[in-house]
């Protein structure tokens, strides 16, 4: 288990120069005028571009540019550091007008609301799905849910989420798109709204107001569904598989031959090994939750990273694009490693190939 | 020496099932694994029809003059506009302000003098029918140069992958890894963002971050299959009778390991035109007003309150475009289970 996760600590370093390298090359398709906003605060002032270009040696050769992007540049008289991603510091945002990395951390809080409340009714009812799909298998059910599934493939979010903003925001009025109800917006961001978590669901409850958590959670309805609807296909057809080939299995004749009865076999004796390559999926989707969801975010107007990613490179706004990308990519890399690690630790079979 | 040895029993029998099999010209040609996925592919009801899906996107996309005549033939991928007000308007609507030429086609059909817009108008009149009918054209042209390009750099850099072996397939694997790290919709939208101002706006910086970003998973795939195929025997036989590698690799390796990829490629074709669509609907790509069914339906972001009135902005190019993607998917799922090995042998 121990070289396992030494092994695959390895890969880390290795990833984040890669991703830097990956961001940093894609950078150089701007000139050197765009890439001093980098370090310049607001409107550039006169000279402050062409400071910030001898500054940061942003005609220099592309190795020490690349270490400058990394560390930054310390003032040697006041000792302050400025820019450096390595630091948290991922340039201004023009569009945003704040830096980028503030940008993304008033932005994630709403995302890991969203992912939040979106796990359970993704992940399980999909699993729950692909296991009734197995256990009928060749029913009704299964063939309903192997429809479903190539409909849910090639029905794309933003086609659905559009025609579920028709009927339920259009037509009934019963979920709106966006955050927050104005006036509740306006309480939150009053100084009697105390922000304990960032979260708003959480923080609302913890504020004793039912009433902006309803709300919250009536803006999060449609989102959740778009969610649940595009990744229920790929669960269900993983589960079913897997279900199925684990139904096959030996071991499971033996449990039904001693006489266990049906919902013992499935659900104590098939089930939890069947479940070894979907975990590795649920972790994957719940990553990829957290990374910000583009299409479904900016359909439902959700103020969460991935909308503010696609607003910010639908205005060409190369420098926040690029932050919202490296943060991303930081939180894949970790986040996968933890999956990976999490996965060896329940299936053995994958530490010792 | 020439004697041949029967096996003992009973000989009509096995002559007889011997000469059952025929073995087609199609079948010499393409070998019998590969054979056995192309006759997997026109079994199954679920492939039939898309095959039925594709073939009617592929005559939308063919007739498009006819169906939908351009105004101004040199740019034809321009929708139209029947003035600038930002109304959208209803189906069946008068066409006001120069109109297009109407086809033969339309009177006979529509029994109607004048050319309406058939499935209205888009906020700034854009006419939705026109870009529905061009969007096709569209699709295919983006899906078909994607999908070719990733297969060839997929193709190349997996095989050289795993031929040379050592140090080189280990290089390129990285590369392949890090590639992978960002989600592909997050990666190709921040290149497009990037390229927009470089070559301006056009299908081509979408296109780019598309194939830039979209060749990893057959370079895998090929590389699994080379990896097997370059110890058999007549490659070595290659390699005694003194061939340069290159033409070990392309006359011999690439060409008995290329099939599933090449089948696998072409069925790409829907999942890239969803992800163009997808970012042409988030406003990345291609200016406002190109026919791309993810163009039109960005229209109706504006809208969204007033959908209930406005429905045939969303619904007319989400038709198209789930009917086109869903073609493509039938077709995979089928060849899912013929490429699938437990499948073997029951087709």
């Amino acid at each position: 288990m121990l070289t396992y996760i030494i092994r695959r600590l390895m890969l880390v370093p290795f990833l984040l120069f890669g991703v830097t390298i990956l961001i940093f090359g894609m950078l150089q398709f701007l000139d050197p005028v765009e890439r001093a906003s980098l370090y310049v605060r607001g409107d550039p002032k006169a000279n402050q571009i062409d400071a910030a270009i001898t500054k940061y040696c942003l005609d220099c050769p592309i190795h020490i540019q690349y270490f400058n992007w990394l560390i930054g540049h310390v003032d040697s008289t006041t000792g302050v550091r400025e820019g450096g991603i390595l630091f948290g510091d991922f340039g201004w945002s023009k569009t945003g007008s704040q830096p980028v990395a503030d940008l993304i951390a008033r932005r994630f809080p709403n995302t890991l609301d969203l992912t939040l409340w979106a796990v359970g009714p993704v992940i399980l009812v999909g699993i729950w799905l692909g296991v009734q799909a197995a256990v009928h298998h060749n029913g009704i059910i299964d063939q309903a849910a192997r429809v479903f599934s190539i409909v849910g493939t090639s029905f794309p979010s933003f086609v659905f989420g559009l025609l579920m903003l028709m009927f339920f925001y259009a037509n009934l009025g019963w979920f709106p798109p966006g955050r927050l109800t104005d006036d509740f917006n306006r309480v939150v961001g009053s100084d009697q709204f105390i922000r304990y978590t960032t979260l708003l669901t959480i923080d609302s409850l913890l504020n004793g107001r039912i009433d902006i958590f309803l709300d919250a959670l009536r803006h999060m309805v449609m989102p959740i569904l778009t969610l649940s609807y595009i990744s229920w296909a790929t669960f269900l057809r993983v589960t079913r598989s897997s279900m199925l080939e684990t139904l096959r299995q030996e071991y499971v004749t033996t449990a039904r031959a001693k006489g266990l009865s049906e919902h013992d076999v499935i659900h104590k004796h098939a089930k939890p090994n069947a479940m070894l390559p979907v975990v590795t999926l649920a972790g994957f989707t719940v990553v990829g939750l957290m990374g910000g969801v583009i299409i479904t975010e900016t359909v439902f107007d959700y103020p969460g990273i991935g909308s503010a990613a696609a607003q910010a490179s639908a205005q060409l706004d190369v420098i926040t694009v690029l932050g919202f990308a490296l943060f991303n990519g930081l939180i894949l890399i970790v986040a996968n490693l933890v999956v990976d690690i999490l996965y060896a630790m329940v299936d053995p079979r994958v530490r010792l190939s | 020496m020439t004697q041949v040895t029967t096996p003992s029993g009973n000989n009509e029998l096995l002559g007889a099932a011997v000469a059952m099999r025929k073995i087609s010209r199609l079948e010499r040609f393409l070998g019998p694994e590969n054979y056995r996925i192309v006759q997997g592919l026109f079994k199954t009801p679920a492939s039939i029809s898309g095959f039925t899906l594709i073939f009617f996107f592929i005559l939308i996309a063919i007739a498009a003059p006819v169906l939908a005549p351009p105004v101004n033939p040199n740019d034809p991928y321009k929708i139209p506009r029947d003035g600038f007000k930002s109304q959208p308007r209803e189906m069946g609507a008068e066409w006001t302000k120069n109109p297009p030429e109407i086809p033969f086609w339309y009177k006979a059909v529509t029994g109607n003098d004048e050319w309406v817009h058939l499935f209205g108008t888009a906020q700034g009149q854009y006419d939705i029918y026109y870009g529905v009918i061009w969007g096709t054209r569209t699709a295919f042209k983006t899906g078909l140069i994607v999908v070719l390009s990733t297969l060839l750099l997929g193709v190349l850099v997996g095989a050289v992958s795993a031929y040379y072996g050592g140090l080189i397939d280990n290089i390129l694997m990285r590369i392949v890894d890090v590639l992978m790290v960002l989600p592909s919709l997050m990666a190709t939208l921040i290149l497009a963002a990037v390229l927009t101002p470089v070559i301006g706006r056009s299908t081509l910086p979408v296109m780019i971050s598309l194939i830039v970003f979209g060749w990893m998973g057959y370079a895998r795939i090929i590389r699994g299959d080379i990896l097997s195929v370059k110890e058999r025997d007549y490659v070595l036989a290659a390699r005694v009778i003194g061939n340069k590698d290159s033409r070990i690799l392309f006359r011999h390796i690439i060409p008995n390991a290329v099939f599933p990829t090449l089948v696998l490629a072409s069925l790409a074709i829907g999942d890239v035109v969803l992800s163009f669509a997808a970012l042409s609907f988030l406003g990345i790509g291609v200016d406002v007003g190109y026919a791309d069914w993810g163009q039109v339906l960005a229209f109706a972001r504006n809208w969204i309150t007033s959908l209930d009135t406005y429905w045939f902005i969303i619904v007319w190019p989400g038709i198209a475009l789930v009917l086109y993607v869903m073609g493509f998917n039938l077709l995979g799922d089928a060849l899912r289970d013929v490429l699938d090995p437990r499948m073997r042998g029951k087709v």
